[in-house]
């Protein structure tokens, strides 16, 4: 089987699951890697070293910003002008199957490409079957609450795949290539103007360990808010003290810091920190919740976490079911305490 | 300003959702507008109050689906239309974008059309991209703000890295993100309103259009496996000692 991978990146920074996709790739057959951007080199040989047989590359100041017109419609170019090409010649023959980590962006550009080539997209995939020549792909719908496995019946099969759901290839420096360039298709319909970081970039999907606090990170008694705030105020002030905490263990753990969707709601962190809702399943090996309560859709996004932490105040918090190591008790005196133990611990 | 506003109805995000006999059921949970898609309302009437205009609500699904039209007439879209066709049982996401894009096509002279970024229900996300894709039209996706220039379109994307402005001629598709705002609640005048409105029903004849063959296809429905997790209850006398114990356990693991 012939496999696309689309390496997705953001200003260079490249998403892990990209690497994943490539092991994927490689499992059922050969794999050609394609790197969009400008002034991607580094990306081209990490591609090659990660295992790709081989790399397609659109290297254009017009593909400098992230666009989905010009993105898609070069990418719907060069796996339609690869449909056609002779079987004789395996590495050039057409896709089966084209894959991309699940990104904003990825959504989009798999979304319009499939639109171009008319097949389907099948959407944050964590299992794929080969059954003969029919993939057979499981995904989440209702917010993880239910699985499908689900196929597509046109060609290639286009899938974006879970972040940890499949194998990392480990990078081999000694694999190297020559990448073929493609052509351009510069028919841009947006104009970037302008690009501000998030404070903390929040990417759970990848994330070994997450911390996450819920509508109890605003309920630290102890505190005293500075003069002049109004109630709603005081609420946010005192959760992100709250989170503060949180933030610190989690960088104790190398993590990164996830979230309610009733601290979210609340106003005490941006939403992009949040798990549990359609899209934002996270697996990571390690997941401690702090002040949350566990509603379905938050059980159902950490479920799959390895092994899950829980503290809380309230010994009935369904959280606690689904947790292997439960504290009853306040978490502002438990993750300060729990951060300095792993400080030790870890030597950090 | 003719916005068109795209939204699904799906059951509620706090219903047990279950695969059972081969269907997804969700007992008796009630059936509401997709949460996302209250966003996708909410910016449409920010943007008809900043610029003037209507405010069109627009939604394919079967007749139950006009509670979630209803909801948008009582935040306060203008009116109303219910796509339904006993053909759309099978509808995947470049099929309800076609079926969409032909609606777009019909209703007409829009200048811009919202979708939510996604639905609870398959929750892929495509069908706002697939349809900008089809009528051929910039796509602007999830969007945290919205602003109207001229003939213009500037969003802000709040993706994962951070935000990302960018602009684009009108007319233009959009999604949305929840930094549009939180969804206004419907007033006791709009309610009234979406009482006595008639909703149009359009049949896939009545866009001229045949049904679209779905290109992906469910084989199975699955429960997800249920981790078999044993708690256990970390006591001790002071936070120190509790979180001393707690961080061996963990260790002890081997998951870090």
């Amino acid at each position: 089987m012939k496999t696309f991978v689309y390496i997705d990146h953001f200003k260079g920074e490249i998403q892990p699951a990209s690497w994943e996709a490539i092991g994927l790739g490689k499992s059922l057959g050969s794999v050609s890697a394609i790197v969009f951007g400008s002034g991607v080199d580094a990306i081209t040989k990490a591609a090659f070293e990660h295992g790709a047989d081989e790399v397609f590359v659109a290297d254009d100041p017009a593909l400098a910003d992230y666009r989905a017109e010009p993105y898609a419609a070069t990418l719907s170019a060069l796996a339609s002008s690869h449909a056609s090409s002779s079987p004789a010649a395996p590495l050039s023959a057409g896709p089966d199957l084209i894959l991309f980590p699940t990104t904003a962006r990825t959504r989009e550009l798999a979304a319009m490409s499939a639109v171009d080539l008319k097949t389907g997209v099948l959407t944050d995939i964590s299992a794929l079957e080969a059954n003969g020549d029919e993939l057979i792909a499981t995904r989440p719908i209702y917010e993880g609450k239910v699985l499908e496995k689900t196929i597509c019946t046109g060609k290639p099969v286009m899938a974006t795949i879970r972040g940890r759901a499949f194998p990392k290839p480990e990078p081999d420096a000694s694999k190297t290539g020559t990448a073929t360039k493609v052509e351009v298709k510069a028919d841009a319909l947006t104009t970037v103007e302008g690009y501000s970081a998030s404070e903390s970039a929040v990417n759970l999907g990848d994330a070994g360990v997450i911390v996450s606090g819920g509508r109890g990170v605003s309920n630290n008694p102890s505190l005293q808010p500075p003069a002049g705030m109004d109630e709603k105020q005081v609420e946010i002030w005192r959760a992100q003290q709250g989170f503060a905490l949180i933030t610190e263990l989690a960088n104790v753990l190398g993590g990164a810091v996830g979230a309610s969707r009733a601290a979210v709601d609340g106003g005490y962190i941006p939403y992009s920190h949040q798990v549990g809702q359609t899209g934002k399943v996270v697996t990571p090996d390690l997941y401690i919740a702090c002040g949350i309560s566990g509603a379905i859709q938050h059980l159902v996004g950490m479920r799959n976490a390895k092994l899950v932490v829980a503290i809380n105040k309230d010994s009935d918090a369904p959280i606690f079911k689904q947790a292997r190591y439960g504290v009853v008790g306040d978490l502002f005196q438990i993750v300060p305490a729990l951060t300095e133990a792993f400080r030790k611990k870890l030597g950090k | 300003m003719k916005i068109i506003a795209c939204i699904k109805q799906v059951p509620d995000s706090e219903a047990k959702v279950k695969a059972e006999g081969g269907q997804v059921t969700w007992g008796d949970a009630p059936l509401v507008i997709n949460p996302f898609d209250e966003y996708a309302v909410e910016g449409a009437l920010q943007q008809k109050e900043a610029d003037g205009g209507t405010v069109t609500a627009l939604c394919i699904g079967p007749e139950s689906a006009r509670e979630a039209l209803k909801h948008a007439l009582a935040m306060g879209a203008d009116d109303a239309i219910l796509i339904s066709d006993p053909a759309f049982s099978e509808l995947d996401t470049i099929g309800a974008a076609r079926v969409l894009a032909a609606a777009i096509n019909k209703i007409g002279s829009a200048d811009m059309v919202v979708f939510g970024r996604q639905t609870l229900d398959n929750g892929a996300g495509l069908t706002p991209a697939q349809t900008a894709r089809v009528i051929g039209w910039p796509m602007l996706s999830w969007a945290g703000q919205i602003k109207v220039e001229g003939g213009s379109v500037r969003v802000e994307r709040v993706i994962e890295e951070g935000r990302v402005t960018v602009s684009a001629k009108l007319p233009a598709v959009i999604s949305v993100v929840q930094s549009i705002g939180e969804p206004r609640y419907p007033s006791f005048m709009g309610i009234r309103k979406a009482s006595k409105a008639t909703i149009p029903v359009w049949s896939l004849g009545d866009l001229g259009a045949t049904a679209p063959e779905a290109v992906v296809k469910r084989t199975e429905l699955m429960n997800p496996p249920v981790a078999d997790t044993a708690s256990e209850i970390i006591t001790g006398d002071t936070p120190q000692a509790i979180a001393e114990t707690l961080v061996e356990k963990v260790l002890a693991e081997k998951v870090l």
